[in-house]
């Protein structure tokens, strides 16, 4: 469900593919619902071992990233600090992740590629950047951590299933359609880096 | 004071300041961000920055590290052969990081290499990093701290070039990093430029070059002029914050350099991400310390 909160677009568990038809490259939304932490070794267990995923994210959000938890009685948890990592490393398994386990949302950090875009492409689903470095924003966004699965794979790789509440900025980085912000924007910096190159080059001459 | 309470005295301080650092940005980086955010016009740059200041808020009030990855610990020392702790400052440096690891809290950040475990103290074999320079007839010591993050470790780069590849190979160096790896590492960047005879002088140069206070300028005029020919030029690229576009892409060029042989130019780049946390703190003989990188920090 989509819900425009103080000029804010707010995305909200359960996501549907229709949700994310008016949701395009470099668009700056917010999330509410379900959001589960998610990174290597998990991707690992679920495309390469073929195991099921302990928490359902089918419609609902994963983040890569490697949380800082701090426990609490009752097997309760408190978020301290999240920050994402670099969701390239996930891109290898991305492609079968979101067709086995139904994910709509992927917020991470920096770019990735064509696995991500295409499945993005097939199966409706879209890849969002937070700006990394500001871990205490994306920790205060945390209301409740509901469930803790894989717990055996050590903090930073547990699926922390959160409930979160306007969870962002996420500027979205892959749409539903597969395009791709950075790989978009990568080309315009590349022509201009190299006419900066031979800018510069002409004054620094300095060996004669 | 005895030496035993010396050692305490000076641990504690450093293992606070270190923390303080995790926390509060140094009064340079803030200004030239609320400069760099005046300047930007697009919606989606203006949500990043912010996004920072809030962040930056938030971490000061509810006392917790700005960002998740509180890096490598790396501290450059200038200590005097006088300064009376000489002999105890590496050790006493390693233990006021595992302090501040545990009362700040920090991550954990020190994984042995070929044993490749999580010491779990975010110490280990050489880490924290001290780097020494030994100043005669001095009995002071000067400190700088830096947290090296992963993300912004990671486009540090380093190579010899032939003296027929110029200063124009030394610029293209630097430009094609910016874009491969700089847009990952969490622009807005501080650029640190080696420029000397081979390659691990100019990689410490690189790195010595991000403790400069921003805005500062190498004593040599062209070496400032190319400064000023980077960072307008890595500007114009326009990486903006988080690498998502915008109007500048930098707080700022160092270059570094020494002579070099007729034959070489070593050329090195290393960056600091926006949440450059690096530290300055001075001692004198009776340990009274001041800082000139973090206005807020006390004891
Ligand atoms: S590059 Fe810097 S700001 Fe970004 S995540 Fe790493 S340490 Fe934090």
């Amino acid at each position: 469900m989509i819900e425009i909160r103080d000029g804010k677009k707010v995305l909200i568990t359960p996501v549907s593919a229709e949700d994310l038809k008016d949701i395009h490259i470099g668009d700056i939304i917010y999330l509410d619902g379900s959001l589960t932490t998610c990174r290597d070794v998990a991707h690992r267990r679920v495309v390469e071992e073929g195991r099921e995923i302990p928490v359902d994210v089918r419609n609902n959000a994963i983040l890569h990233a490697g949380p800082i938890i701090r426990p609490l009685e009752n097997d309760k948890f408190e978020m301290v600090s999240v920050g994402p990592t670099t969701s390239m490393r996930m891109e290898k398994f991305e492609y079968e992740f979101v067709q086995t386990t139904g994910v709509r949302v992927i917020v991470g950090k920096g770019g990735m590629k064509e696995n991500t875009a295409n499945a993005c492409k097939d199966f409706g689903c879209i890849h969002c950047v937070i700006p990394a470095g500001n871990a205490v924003v994306a920790a205060v966004c945390v209301e409740e951590i509901e469930r803790a699965e894989w717990r055996d794979l050590g903090m930073p790789e547990t699926l922390w299933n959160c409930r979160v509440k306007e969870f962002g900025p996420l500027i979205v980085s892959i749409d539903a359609e597969g395009r791709n912000y950075f790989e978009e924007k990568k080309v315009e910096y590349n022509k201009r880096k190299d006419e900066q190159v031979d800018l510069i080059s002409k004054q620094v001459g300095f060996i004669k | 004071m005895t030496k035993e309470v010396q050692v305490q005295k000076m641990t504690e301080t450093m293992a606070k300041f270190v923390g303080y650092t995790g926390k509060v940005l140094p009064d340079d980086v803030i200004a030239k961000l609320e400069e760099l955010r005046a300047k930007e016009d697009s919606p989606m740059a203006t949500v990043i920055y912010d996004t920072m200041f809030r962040n930056q808020k938030l971490a000061r009030e509810l006392d917790r590290p700005s960002c998740q990855d509180t890096g490598v610990l790396q501290f450059w020392v200038k200590c005097g052969t006088g300064f009376p702790l000489i002999n105890e400052l590496e050790g006493l440096l390693k233990e006021a990081v595992v302090k501040a690891t545990f009362e700040t809290p920090l991550r954990h950040n020190s994984v042995e290499t070929f044993d490749e475990y999580n010491t779990g103290k975010n110490v280990g074999k050489g880490t924290p990093t001290v780097w020494w320079d030994i100043v005669p007839n001095w009995d002071g010591c000067e400190i700088y701290t830096y947290m090296a993050g992963g993300g912004c470790t990671l486009p540090g780069n380093a190579t010899v070039l032939m003296p027929g590849e110029g200063y124009e190979g030394v610029t293209k160096f630097v430009l094609d990093r910016m874009t491969s790896y700089g847009l990952n590492a969490c622009p807005p960047l501080l650029v640190g430029v080696g420029v000397a005879n081979a390659v691990e002088t100019a990689a410490l140069l690189s790195k010595k070059a991000l403790m400069r206070p921003i805005g500062s300028h190498n004593d040599n005029e062209r070496a400032a002029k190319m400064e000023k020919l980077l960072e307008d030029g890595i500007n114009a690229i326009g990486l903006g914050p988080q690498g998502m576009g915008g109007n500048y892409s930098v707080m700022g060029v160092h270059i570094e350099n020494t002579a070099r042989h007729p034959s070489a130019i070593g050329v090195a780049v290393n960056v600091g991400c926006w949440s450059h946390r690096r530290g300055h703190i001075v001692f004198d003989k009776d340990l009274n310390w001041t800082v000139t990188t973090h206005s807020g920090f006390e004891m």
